[in-house]
């Protein structure tokens, strides 16, 4: 198991950064490059919406992101979370019909990242909110 | 960071977006669309062959505009999508709701028979 970290202020501009670390965790272990699209996207669309909606894009609070990724290619992102709780499995998705009638331009991150991930949780740690998203490659070692 | 152009080539208004469009970019792709629509374009091309990465809220800002357009009788198509891209636009099946195609001539061709 290797573990990676990476700790950044509540800048939007942060999320590039943010995108460049994911991909090139997940390059070491040779996880193939399609799937390092989805699961970059989705821990970009966790950061933003903490970012943007937890921190109000506040450059003196941080997010967090820890990769932790076994022999066999299972990826575990842990994003700490230390404003209010967001609760993700609580989350009603719009559908999209709705969303294009209300021309809501937010919403639709969160369904991308159910979408892509096995499993998504929240959990407490250290007095902190961590989101947890899990992607099972489950790779034959 | 995004990089946006546009030019007029007959009756097509072509936007060309290069970098990557997520939350802290979308915003200017949100107002290229907008400034076409204030400008009363009705043929509109967005040219993504430099378009490097989206997260939703660059597919949002195209969702936003589906029904003004339609509403409008403005017709829009996007072309040259890399395949990182369109996958992102497939996982919500948006490959079906907004035209896509290949190449900016296909592009063109659809655009002026839509």
């Amino acid at each position: 198991m290797m573990n990676y970290s990476y700790k950044v202020p509540c800048q939007k501009e942060k999320l590039k950064d943010i995108r460049s670390f994911v991909s090139e965790a997940l390059r070491k272990h040779g996880v193939p490059e399609v799937q390092i699209a989805t699961m970059v996207l989705a821990v970009d669309e966790v950061c933003a919406n903490i970012i943007i909606h937890t921190y109000k894009c506040d450059p003196d609070e941080y997010v967090e992101i820890i990769i932790k990724v076994d022999k066999k290619l299972n990826c575990v992102f842990e994003i700490s979370d230390q404003g209010d709780k967001f609760d993700i499995t609580q989350y009603q998705e719009p559908s999209m019909a709705e969303i294009i009638r209300n021309k809501r331009k937010g919403g639709i991150g969160l369904i991308l990242v159910r979408k892509i991930m096995d499993d998504i949780e929240l959990v407490q740690k250290d007095g902190h909110h961590v989101c947890r998203l899990t992607k099972k490659l489950g790779k034959e070692s | 960071m995004i990089n946006l152009t546009h030019k007029i080539e007959g009756a097509i208004y072509i936007i060309s977006v290069v970098g990557d469009v997520d939350a802290s970019s979308s915003i200017q792709l949100d107002n290229a669309l907008g400034q076409a629509l204030e400008d009363n374009q009705t043929k509109i091309l967005v040219d993504c062959s430099k378009l490097n990465y989206i997260s939703s809220a660059g597919l949002g800002v195209f969702m936003s505009y589906i029904q003004d357009f339609e509403n409008k009788n403005i017709k829009l198509v996007l072309c040259n999508l890399n395949e990182k891209v369109i996958g992102v636009f497939r996982i919500l099946g948006l490959d079906q709701l907004l035209k896509i195609v290949d190449t900016i001539e296909e592009g063109k061709k659809l655009i002026d028979e839509l």
